[in-house]
C-alpha cells in the first residue's frame, strides 16, 4: 500500500464517520420537521435537541477534515468536483450556515415565534443539505465530472436520475440513522412513548430506505452502468452485507433491542459507504481519472498521514470522553424552556 | 430547465468581480467569529478562576453570561467557516487544484485544532455542572489553545500566499513539494503575530464595549463595573504591542513586498526622502488631498531620511493593485490603532492617579464603540493584505483570475450568498442583543 492509498481509505473513513454522526443530525432535523404541531412535538423536539446539542459541532468538523485531506492529497479531484458541481455545493454549503445558525439561535431564543422561526429553518435546511450532498455523490458515481476545471456540465452533472436517487438515498438514510438514535436516546431516558415513537419512525424509514435502495439499483442499470457492474461484481459482498443488517436491523427493532439496532444500523450504512468506491476502485472520478493520477506528492501524503496520525491521539480520546458525557447526561422531559 | 437558464451564459469578467467579492463577503463575515473564537476563551476562562479564587459571585454571573454568547458566537463561526472551505474550490478551483497540495498542510493541522475546540466547548458549555469545577476550568484550557493554534495556521496558509514556497515549477507543474516550508514562509510571523494580538484586541474591546454602554447608562454596580475593566485590560494592554506588531509587518513588507506597501503608502516615485501620506484619492495615477510628512516613509522604514522606499513606478500599471482602497484601508488601520493606543493610555493614567476609571463620559463613550474600531482595524488590515496583493492570487507565481472558477453564472452564486449572510447578519445581532439584555441561559446551563 502506498500513502496515498492509505489517505485516500483515512478520507473514507472520515466520511463514513461523517455520515453516522452527522448524519444523524441531520436527520434529527427531518424529524424535527414532521414532528407536528409545535406544541405536540414539544417533546420530539426537545429530545432532538438534547440529543444534537452537545456534539453537532465535533460531528460536522469530520465533513471539513474529509474536505481538507481532499484538497491536499488529491488536489486534482477537488478542483474539478467543486469546480463542476459547484451549484449543488454551493446549496449545501449554504444549508449547512442555515441549519447550524438556526440551530444555536433556537437555543439562545425564549419567544415562540423566534424559536419557531429559527426551528423552521433548522429542519428545512436538514433536509435540503443531505439532500445536495447525495446529488454531488451521485454526479460523481455515474462518471459525470471529469477531471478539470468546470469541464463537466454544471447542471447535468448534478440534475440526473443517479444523483437525484443519491439525493433521497441521502435524506432517507440520515432519517434512518436519526430515528434509531432517538429511540435508543429516548428508551434509556425511560420516557417510552416516545421510544415507541421513533421506534415507528424507524421501521418505516427502515422499510422506505430499502425500497428506495431496492428501486436504485434499476435506476443505475440504467442511468450509471459501470457503476451497477461495479456494485453487482466486486462490491457485492458489501452491498448484500448492507442489505442482510438492514433487515436485520428491522427485525432487532420489532424486538426492542435498542442497543443492537443501533449497532446493525451503523454497520448496514457503513456497508454501503464502502460498497461504493470499492465498486469504481481505482477511479477517483470515473470513468477514467485514477486515485493515482490525482494524488499529491507522495511527500505530502505522507506529511498529512502523520499530522492526521497525531491528530487522532490527540482527537479520539476526547471525542470519546465527550460522547460519554452526553449519554450520562440526564434528558429532563419536563424542564421546560 | 428553463429558471437555469441564466447559468447557461459563458463565463464573465464580472463573474470574476463576483467571486472576489463573494470571498470578501464571507471572509469579513468570518472574521469578526473567528476573532471572538480565539480571544473569548481566555477572557471566559480567566474569569472563571477568578470567581473560584475569589468566591465572588459577579464573576461568576459574568463568566456563566458570556459562555452563553460564545455558544452562539462558536457556532455561527464554525458554519461561516465550513462556507470557507468550500469557498476555496468552489471559487478558486485553479488555486486548489494546482497548489491545494503545497498549502494543505497547515488547513489540515487547523482541522484539527477545530475538532478539538469543538468537542472541548461542547463539555466546556454542557456538562457545567456536572464537572468539578477545576475540572471544567481545565476543560476550557483546550479550547482557548485549539482556538489560538487554528488561527496560526490559517494565517500561515494566507501568509504562503504572500510569500509562496515550498515548491518548484516546472512548464507549470508543481514539482519538489516542501509542506513545512511553505507552512514557515517568511511572512508568517509577522501575520501571525499581529492576527492573534487583533484577536484579543477585538474581544477584549467588544466585549468591554457592551459594559460600557451600561455603565453609561448609569448602571454603575460592581457586576458591570468588572464586565468592563476585565476585559477592557487586556485589549488596552495589547494595544501598544500591536502597534509595534504592525509596524514590523510594514517593515516586513518593505523587504518583502515592496508593492503592497508603495499601495498602502500610495508611493510613485522610487527613491530616499520617501514621504508620509495621510488620505487622499489617486486620481490619473496620482495622489491628491494627501496630509504629506516629508521623508516620513524613509524614516519608519529606515531610521533615516537617505532610506530608499521603492515606490509603484517600479511595476508596470498592470501589475499594480488598486491603490486608493489599499492606501486608505491602510491608514484607517493605522488611525484606529493610535486611538485605541490613546483611549488605552487614558484609562491607564487614571487608575495610575486615582486608581478609577476616567471621569470624563467621554472616555465611556468612545470606549463603547472601541470594539467596532477594532473590528473595522481588522478588516482594513485585511484589505491591505489582499487587495493589496493584486493581480496576484499566488504573490508573483499564480493571477487571480487564473485561479477562478471558469464555470458561468458565478455572480448568481453571489447574489445569493449575499441575500443569506444578510439574514444572518440580522439574526445574529438581534439574537445576541437579546441575550445581552434577558441573560437568557439554555436550560442545560442553568444556573445552579
Ligand atoms: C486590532 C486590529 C489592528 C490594529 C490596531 C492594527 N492592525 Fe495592522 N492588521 C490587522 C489588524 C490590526 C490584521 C487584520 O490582523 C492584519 C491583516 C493581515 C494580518 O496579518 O494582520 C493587518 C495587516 C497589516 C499589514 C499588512 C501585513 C501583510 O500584508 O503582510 C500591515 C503593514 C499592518 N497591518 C500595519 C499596522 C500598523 C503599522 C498598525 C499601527 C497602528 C496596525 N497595523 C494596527
Ligand atoms: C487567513 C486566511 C485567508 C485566506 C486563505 C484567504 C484567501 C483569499 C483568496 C483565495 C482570495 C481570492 C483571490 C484574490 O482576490 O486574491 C481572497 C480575497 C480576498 N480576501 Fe482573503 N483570505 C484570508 C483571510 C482574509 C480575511 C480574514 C479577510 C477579511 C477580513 C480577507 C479579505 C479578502 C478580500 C477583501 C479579498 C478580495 C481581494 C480583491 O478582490 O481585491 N481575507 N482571500
Ligand atoms: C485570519 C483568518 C482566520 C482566522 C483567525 C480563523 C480562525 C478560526 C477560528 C478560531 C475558528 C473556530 C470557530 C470559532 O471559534 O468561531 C474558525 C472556524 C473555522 N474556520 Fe476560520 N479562521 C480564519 C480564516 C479561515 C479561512 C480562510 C478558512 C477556510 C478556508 C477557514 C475555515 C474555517 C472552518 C472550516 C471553521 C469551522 C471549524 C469548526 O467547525 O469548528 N477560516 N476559524
Amino acid at each position: 500500500m502506498d500513502s496515498a492509498q492509505i489517505l485516500l481509505a483515512v478520507m473514507w473513513v472520515g466520511l463514513t464517520v461523517y455520515a453516522l454522526l452527522g448524519g444523524a443530525d441531520f436527520g434529527g432535523g427531518v424529524w424535527d420537521l414532521l414532528a407536528g404541531r409545535s406544541r405536540s412535538g414539544m417533546p420530539q423536539r426537545r429530545l432532538i435537541e438534547h440529543s444534537i446539542g452537545p456534539v453537532w459541532e465535533a460531528n460536522h468538523v469530520w465533513l471539513i477534515f474529509v474536505l481538507v485531506v481532499l484538497w491536499t492529497g488529491f488536489p486534482l479531484a477537488f478542483a474539478s468536483v467543486m469546480s463542476t458541481l459547484y451549484i449543488p455545493l454551493t446549496l449545501a454549503a449554504l444549508g449547512i450556515i442555515a441549519r447550524g445558525a438556526a440551530f444555536a439561535f433556537r437555543k439562545a431564543s425564549t419567544e415562540l415565534w423566534q424559536q419557531r422561526l429559527f426551528g423552521g429553518a433548522f429542519a428545512l435546511s436538514s433536509v435540503l443539505t443531505p439532500f445536495f450532498l447525495g446529488t454531488v455523490a451521485g454526479g460523481i458515481a455515474s462518471a459525470r465530472v471529469p477531471p478539470g476545471l468546470a469541464a463537466g456540465d454544471v447542471v447535468g452533472s448534478w440534475l440526473n436520475p443517479t444523483s437525484l436517487l443519491g439525493g433521497v438515498l441521502a435524506v432517507l438514510v440520515c432519517a434512518y440513522l436519526a430515528a434509531i438514535y432517538l429511540c435508543d436516546d429516548a428508551a434509556r431516558s425511560r420516557t417510552p412513548e416516545l421510544a415507541e415513537g421513533f421506534r415507528r419512525r424507524a421501521l418505516v424509514a427502515a422499510a422506505v430506505t430499502g425500497a428506495v435502495a431496492l428501486g436504485g439499483i434499476a435506476v443505475l442499470h440504467w442511468d450509471a452502468p459501470r457503476l451497477f457492474s461495479g456494485l453487482t461484481h466486486r462490491a457485492l459482498p458489501l452491498v448484500v452485507l448492507s442489505a442482510v443488517l438492514g433487515i436485520a436491523s428491522i427485525v432487532l427493532l420489532w424486538l426492542r433491542r435498542h442497543l443492537l439496532v443501533r449497532a446493525a444500523a451503523v454497520l448496514a450504512v457503513a456497508a454501503v459507504m464502502w460498497g461504493w468506491p470499492v465498486a469504481q476502485y481505482p477511479a477517483m472520478l470515473p470513468p477514467a481519472l485514477t486515485y493515482r493520477e490525482a494524488a499529491a506528492a507522495p511527500v505530502v501524503t505522507t506529511t498529512v498521514l502523520v499530522v492526521a496520525g497525531v491528530g487522532a491521539l490527540l482527537v479520539l480520546p476526547s471525542l470519546v470522553w465527550l460522547f460519554l458525557l452526553q449519554r450520562r447526561m440526564p434528558y429532563d422531559a419536563d424542564a421546560s424552556h | 430547465m428553463t429558471p437555469l437558464a441564466v447559468l447557461a451564459g459563458p463565463a464573465s469578467p464580472a463573474d470574476l468581480v463576483a467571486a472576489r467579492t463573494q470571498m470578501a463577503l464571507s471572509l469579513g463575515w468570518h472574521i469578526v467569529f473567528a476573532c471572538l473564537g480565539v480571544g473569548m476563551p481566555a477572557l471566559l476562562l480567566f474569569t472563571e478562576w477568578r470567581a473560584h479564587r475569589t468566591g465572588d459571585a459577579e464573576y461568576m454571573r459574568l463568566a456563566r453570561r458570556w459562555a452563553t454568547a460564545v455558544g452562539v458566537l462558536f457556532a455561527v463561526g464554525a458554519v461561516s467557516g465550513t462556507i470557507l472551505s468550500f469557498e476555496m474550490g468552489l471559487l478558486w478551483p485553479g488555486l486548489m487544484g494546482v497548489y491545494g497540495e503545497v498549502i494543505g498542510l497547515p488547513f489540515a493541522m487547523e482541522g484539527i485544532a477545530f475538532f478539538i475546540e469543538a468537542i472541548f466547548l461542547g463539555v466546556y458549555l454542557y456538562a457545567w455542572d456536572r464537572l468539578s469545577p477545576r475540572a471544567h476550568l481545565l476543560s476550557g484550557v483546550p479550547v482557548m489553545v485549539a482556538g489560538v493554534a487554528s488561527a496560526v495556521f490559517v494565517v500561515a496558509a494566507n501568509a504562503w500566499m504572500n510569500q509562496p514556497r515550498g515548491f518548484d515549477l516546472e512548464n507549470g507543474r508543481v514539482t519538489g513539494v516542501a509542506p513545512w516550508a511553505a507552512v514557515f514562509n517568511p511572512a508568517m510571523p509577522p501575520q501571525v503575530l499581529h492576527m492573534v494580538i487583533a484577536a484579543f484586541m477585538v474581544s477584549g474591546f467588544v466585549t468591554a464595549g457592551v459594559y460600557a454602554v451600561a455603565l453609561l447608562r448609569g448602571r454603575r454596580d460592581r457586576y458591570h463595573r468588572l464586565g468592563f475593566l476585565v476585559p477592557f485590560t487586556v485589549a488596552a494592554a495589547l494595544s501598544p504591542v500591536q502597534v509595534l506588531a504592525g509596524d514590523y509587518a510594514a517593515r516586513f513588507l518593505a523587504d518583502y513586498q515592496p508593492t503592497k506597501l508603495a499601495a498602502a503608502e500610495a508611493v510613485f516615485p522610487t527613491g530616499p526622502n520617501a514621504p508620509l501620506h495621510l488620505g487622499g484619492l489617486v486620481i490619473d495615477g496620482r495622489l491628491r488631498y494627501a496630509l504629506e510628512i516629508p521623508s516620513g516613509l524613509s524614516m519608519l522604514v529606515g531610521f533615516s531620511p537617505g532610506t530608499v522606499v521603492q515606490g509603484l513606478d517600479r511595476v508596470a500599471p498592470a501589475d499594480r493593485p488598486p491603490i486608493s482602497p489599499v492606501h486608505l484601508a491602510f491608514d484607517t488601520m493605522v488611525g484606529i490603532g493610535m486611538l485605541l493606543l490613546l483611549l488605552s493610555a487614558w484609562l491607564a493614567l487614571s487608575w495610575w492617579r486615582r486608581r478609577d476609571l476616567p471621569a470624563s463620559p467621554w472616555f465611556l463613550r468612545i470606549a463603547s464603540v472601541a470594539g467596532v474600531l477594532a473590528v473595522i482595524a481588522v478588516e482594513m488590515g485585511w484589505v491591505v493584505t489582499e487587495v493589496g496583493r493584486q493581480p496576484w492570487i499566488v504573490y508573483g507565481t499564480m493571477r487571480t483570475f487564473e485561479a477562478v472558477n471558469p464555470a458561468p453564472g458565478l455572480w448568481v452564486g453571489f447574489a445569493v450568498v449575499a441575500v443569506v449572510y444578510a439574514f444572518l447578519t440580522v439574526a445574529v445581532v438581534y439574537v445576541l442583543r437579546h441575550v445581552a439584555r434577558t441573560g437568557h441561559v439554555a436550560p442545560q446551563e442553568t444556573e445552579p
